[in-house]
């Protein structure tokens, strides 16, 4: 699998996720500086966590305007496959390439902790190392992770099954929503499952000495899909 | 000319910043206080000489990048 990550002032998971890629791929991305407009033949695009720009304005509405980004989304209306962790998943929303909006956590606390995720569905590119309904467990470390949208569009989203990963207990059951999204979502995908946005750091979940390896599903899963 | 844009939370979308300052007030002492709704102020200057122009610019400029519409309400203000 040929992946490529999109570099920004301000990124600084990037390197993280070139680690969990090289692991489970056996090759090293590229990693395309926001200014490119240029990005190689790749599998799969990747907006990786930081915060980009400062936060400024707004979490990610700088880096959804960069010149990298219009590639993205060219790439990705042609089915190139995109993942958004952390800020890549608000650049995404910022983009316009998912639905909804990031807001400041309803706890105005920066959350840096280990959470607890349902994967809802295992038929996705970015889900099939996972089992339906399958609880994991990886960090999530934002300011910005209350995931808003109207009822309307969240019904849609439901209907349509493009809710991907939400905050449980450790049990699975209903809980522990660390930022006050609405319906726990944690991460949502777009129509056609092509696009995922998600806040928590599968990235960081996949070496022993993370805590544990549960982040690794995604990204086998996606080469195991990919190849 | 001059645009103030204020940027507001759309109303029914939850602002924790709007509550925890309504709170502080109360703790302040202040009574009387309701609801708190935090926004933003952005100030443009403006090489534009025609005010309906520039409002039209500005709105281009809101609806672009200003505010997020999805959460977001604007309001503009054109000064000569």
């Amino acid at each position: 699998m040929k992946s490529a990550i999109i570099v920004f002032p301000g990124s600084n998971r990037d390197r993280d996720m070139v680690m969990a890629l090289r692991q489970a791929s056996g090759s090293d991305p590229a990693m395309i500086w926001h200014k490119e407009t240029e990005i190689p033949d790749v599998d799969l695009i990747v907006v990786p966590g930081g915060f980009s720009y400062g936060d400024y304005l707004r979490a990610g509405a700088m880096g959804a305007l960069s010149p990298a980004m219009r590639t993205v989304k060219e790439r990705s209306d042609k089915g190139v496959p995109v993942l958004g962790v952390c800020n890549g998943f608000q650049i995404l929303t910022e983009a316009g390439m998912l639905p909804g909006a990031l807001m400041r956590n309803s706890g105005l606390k920066f959350v840096c902790k280990t959470v607890h995720l349902k994967v809802e569905t295992s038929q996705s590119l970015f889900t099939s190392g996972y089992s339906d309904g399958q609880v994991i467990s990886v960090p999530v470390a934002h300011n910005d992770g209350n995931y808003f949208a109207d009822p309307d569009t969240l019904d849609r989203l439901e209907d349509r099954g493009q809710v991907a990963f939400r905050y449980v207990a450790a049990d699975g059951k209903p809980g522990n929503n660390p930022n006050g999204s609405q319906r726990d979502i944690a991460g949502i995908y777009n129509e056609t499952k092509t696009v995922l946005g998600l806040m928590p750091h599968p990235e960081n979940a996949i070496e022993a000495l993370h805590g544990g390896t549960d982040g690794r599903g995604l990204f086998d899963g996606l080469v195991k899909a990919l190849h | 000319m001059k645009a103030t844009v204020h940027v507001t939370l759309k109303s029914g979308v939850l602002d924790p910043q709007g509550k925890a300052i309504g709170h502080a007030l109360s703790t302040l002492g202040f009574s009387g206080v309701g609801e708190v709704r935090q926004g933003k102020v952005i100030e443009i200057s403006l090489d534009e000489t025609d005010a309906a122009k520039a409002e039209a610019d500005v709105k281009a400029m809101c609806e672009r990048l200003l505010a997020n519409t999805v959460i977001e309400n604007y309001s503009i203000r054109i000064d000569g």
